[in-house]
């Protein structure tokens, strides 16, 4: 399964599943839901990118939400002054990224561990929160964009077509936007993750200590690793600012981060696809709780998250893999014993040495 | 003739241990050099030193003539310095053939480096398990891999920490055969308990204690010295 | 002069703030190296005893000393026992699973106590000095503080229950060998660690308003100060409690509130990037 998941193959089956996702759902859905489609899919970029530096980078960062923030604060801020989203949709990405390689130049170049980068991440969104929250007055303003402090900002003009102002996109057109971007975002990370790059960042995860004795400078790998995912983010804040023309300080919420954590743990930390499915559960689950009085979204997640740690770690989609490999080999030989390795469900299968 | 490694009056100091104390050591292009010593003695902390993993307290290292005394921890790696660590250092998570490419193509294309890393893994004995996981494999396996990382990157410098430890008497002899095939175009420090091991490689040998490098000689000289007698193997001499 | 004698008054307080809320933190993370995440929900669930506390009848002072304390600390037994005890040495995997309790946490007392603010009035109104006026409130926080911390030392210094825990929480096998069991000690600690958050989320009851989500203000502080306290646990925890507290207070001043906290947790960052281990990596090595 691991070979599988690794191969071109799976990387080849997700995009046709996606592809015949972007072309097939306007046809069989309405408008509004694919309104509630797009938003899966903006929030499932938003969960690749943490899914990204954390499960192949090890960069687990408790503030990944300060990204997408970001993101989609420039985007209102740069469209309401510019007209034009052009640059307003490039610098979406290019700010949060500016800033991931600042905190990620002082983590890893200040060789602080895993526990640092979750408190200093943690600090940085509370630190953005705590500001942006505070800008409510009519003197908080960037050129024509009012901050609105903890009223956000409303009436954000969606993307137009570049260079042709008037001609924004329809909510199908915001459909197909979002929907390319998550696929080009999982195709360009499938290719990252097998170049040298991507593998070098992946052996860091395992072994740091090995990969600075190879003489590879783990620190840019990281710093480039950590970055690419504030870019990723950022790009989901945008779609996010067009999606409800509306964002607000609580985006940079200590809430929204723990949201994109449960998505990734609950979909499968090390895939690429995890995040996407964790992401479209958990946004189902909270809108399906929300409709109803009994249970506190805080409470059903809460509890999601705490079983998922303590009882299916790896997430779904590994353990689907795995119940589904399991479940081949008992097909195809019923009658031989299991080998140890098969149930053994911490390692990747693979060929015993003695 | 430039030492391909020197150290000149090397010492570090943690805590309140004097780990390295005035260490002259000095090995030339392609030479074999075998270090021992009780445990304790300071080897590791010596490799440690090589390869930047620990900054020297006081001394100078050079590779080449060049001063690497302060280097960041990737640096040694650059230039030329490959160690196997005492405990093997490996990527338990990726397959063999992995750990071996990933080393190969630092400095290599990817085509030159999927042909070194097959020609290192024949060198090595492990191209049959190219797909193994290398954590799951063998204590003596993994040794065995460890150095095949280490060559495929063609360092002048290879450091061997104990790469006999754990190893059947035939694993020892054909990791000897290995070591020394290796040293034909590469420079080689090997730390190691075993002395029949050493006898197989050797033909000089440092003897570091407390720190400090107390003698250096052939491997017959050594053993028949009565310190070394008394202070590696505990014995009075008889 | 008065308005020397304010400042000084206010930046007591804030340290004193910062060593009550980190405390909890402290012992748990210090002796265990468990990062608790669901921190601010201990102390939330003070803040609510209290209150439940007030509504039985109870003294204002008896809530917030006692019941609060006791109330989380058998909590925290009980949710040592159900979680924590599985994730030892993941330290990761504890994060996570902590802040799911969190969540948990605020979604269970949300459903029973609802969404609106519950409040106590800060006892022992205010005094003067010369044309200004301190809460009387403000020196009780500053009192309890220096006696928490005080109270701290003696207990791992002087009495038996402190060496076994420091002992255990350096050498597990060793508490075994002793005829000691460390997950007993283990979940001891977690209990007092989780009573002195309950303490702190009593005491600040009268300052804040109690509401389920009251926590979440109180974690990143606490283990700002925790972390860059560094390993000694009290020295730790007093040193970054005084460097940052005094950093807040003193922006507070010059700017808005909102400034100071910003500067807290810029100051925190800086000290990190300079001293990785924290204050007590560096300085007062091997100190408590």
């Amino acid at each position: 399964m691991n070979r599988f998941a690794k191969s071109w193959m799976s990387a080849a089956l997700c995009l046709a599943i996606g592809t015949a996702m972007l072309f097939g759902l306007p046809s069989v859905m309405d408008d509004y839901t694919l309104i509630q489609v797009t938003i899966y899919a903006v929030m499932s970029i938003l969960g690749v990118s943490l899914g990204f530096i954390w499960g192949f980078g090890g960069i687990l960062c408790f503030g990944q939400a300060a990204f997408f923030g970001l993101g989609s604060y420039t985007y209102a801020i740069a469209v309401m002054n510019m007209g034009d989203s052009t640059v307003p949709f490039a610098l979406a990405i290019l700010v949060p990224a500016l800033f991931a390689a600042v905190i990620g130049y002082v983590i890893f170049y200040g060789r602080l561990s895993d526990v640092y980068m979750g408190v200093i991440t943690l600090t940085v969104t509370l630190i953005l929160f705590n500001l942006i929250n505070s800008t409510a007055g009519p003197e908080w303003r960037i050129g024509s964009a009012p901050l609105g402090g903890f009223n956000g900002i409303p009436g954000i003009p969606t993307l137009n077509v570049p260079g042709r102002p008037d001609d924004v996109l329809s909510p199908k057109d915001l459909f197909d936007v979002t929907f390319v971007c998550l696929l080009m975002v999982y195709l360009g990370l499938r290719v990252l993750i097998s170049s040298k790059i991507g593998r070098v960042i992946i052996a860091a995860k395992e072994n740091e200590q090995r990969v600075l004795l190879l003489g590879y400078d783990a620190r840019a790998y990281k710093l480039f690793c950590f970055t690419l995912g504030g870019a990723i983010a950022g790009l989901a804040g945008c779609l996010f600012a067009n999606w409800g023309a509306f964002t607000s300080p609580t985006i940079f919420g200590l809430a929204q981060s723990a949201q994109i954590i449960i998505w990734v743990i609950v979909g499968g930390l090390g895939t690429l696809v995890g995040p996407i499915v964790g992401c479209a559960l958990i946004q189902w689950l909270t809108t399906a709780i929300g409709t109803q009085q009994t249970f506190n979204s805080n409470l059903v997640l809460g509890a999601i998250l705490l079983l998922f740690v303590l009882l299916v770690p790896r997430g779904i989609v590994p353990s689907l893999g795995s119940a589904g490999e399991w479940l081949l080999r008992k097909l195809r030989r019923p009658a031989a014993a299991i080998s140890p390795a098969a149930s053994t469900a911490a390692l990747p299968p693979t060929e015993q040495a003695t | 003739m430039t030492p391909l490694i020197e150290t000149r009056n090397l010492n570090v100091r943690f805590g309140g241990v004097h780990a390295t104390r005035d260490v002259n050591f000095s090995l030339a292009e392609a030479e074999l050099r075998c270090v021992i010593g009780p445990n304790g003695a300071g080897k590791s902390t010596f490799f440690k030193l090589l390869t930047g993993q620990v900054k020297p307290t006081s001394g100078q290292i050079l590779f080449r003539g060049k001063d690497i005394s302060n280097m960041q921890p990737h640096e040694p790696g650059r230039l030329g310095i490959g160690i196997k660590t005492q405990v093997p250092s490996l990527f338990n998570g990726l397959s063999v053939w992995e750990n071996v490419w990933l080393s190969a193509r630092r400095t290599n294309s990817t085509e030159q480096a999927d042909r070194i890393t097959r020609e290192t893994l024949e060198r090595v004995g492990m191209l049959a398990l190219r797909d193994a996981t290398t954590g799951l494999l063998a204590h003596g396996m993994r040794q065995w891999v460890e150095i095949g990382v280490v060559i495929a990157a063609d360092p002048p410098l290879i450091l061997l920490d104990e790469p006999a430890a754990g190893m059947s008497d035939a694993e020892v002899a054909r990791t000897a055969e290995l070591i020394l095939e290796i040293n034909r175009r590469h420079a080689l420090v090997v730390v190691e308990h075993d002395m029949n091991f050493i006898r197989m490689i050797a033909k000089k040998v440092t003897v570091l204690h407390q720190g400090a490098v107390i003698m250096e000689d052939t491997p017959d000289r050594i053993m028949r010295d009565p310190l070394i007698q008394q202070i590696y193997l505990g014995k009075k001499p008889h | 002069m008065d308005l020397a004698v304010i400042v000084v008054i206010q930046v007591l307080y804030a340290v004193a703030s910062l060593v009550i809320i980190s405390a909890g933190l402290a012992v748990i993370f210090g002796m265990m190296k468990v990062i608790n995440l669901a921190h601010g929900e201990f102390m939330m669930l003070g803040a609510y005893s209290v209150i439940g506390a007030i509504k039985l009848g109870i003294n204002l002072w008896v809530a917030m000393l006692l019941v609060a304390p006791v109330a989380v600390g058998l909590i925290g037994v009980v949710l040592e026992r159900l979680i924590i005890r599985r994730l030892y040495g993941r330290m990761v995997d504890t994060m996570l699973a902590t802040w799911g309790l969190s969540l948990l946490l605020v979604g269970i007392v949300t459903s029973i106590a609802g969404n609106t603010t519950a409040g106590v009035s800060a006892p022992l109104g205010s005094f003067s000095v010369g044309a200004y006026s301190v809460s009387g409130y403000t020196l009780v926080i500053i009192a309890v503080a220096v006696v928490l911390a005080l109270a701290i030392r003696w207990v791992l210094l002087r009495t038996p229950w402190g060496l076994i825990a420091r002992g255990t929480m350096q050498k597990p096998d060793m508490a075994n060998a002793l005829g000691i069991s460390p997950s007993r000690v283990y979940s001891v600690t977690f209990a007092v660690g989780a009573a002195l958050s309950g303490l702190a989320g009593g005491l600040l009851a009268p300052l804040t308003g109690v509401v389920p989500t009251m926590g979440a203000a109180f974690v990143a502080k606490a283990f700002i100060t925790v972390i860059g306290g560094g390993p000694a646990i009290l020295a730790g925890l007093v040193g970054a409690s005084a460097l940052f507290g005094a950093i807040n207070q003193l922006a507070t001043f010059v700017t808005t509130p909102v400034f100071g906290e910003v500067a807290l947790l810029v100051a925190a960052i800086v000290m990190l990037r300079l001293l990785p281990q924290g204050i007590t990596g560096r300085f007062f090595k091997g100190s408590l």
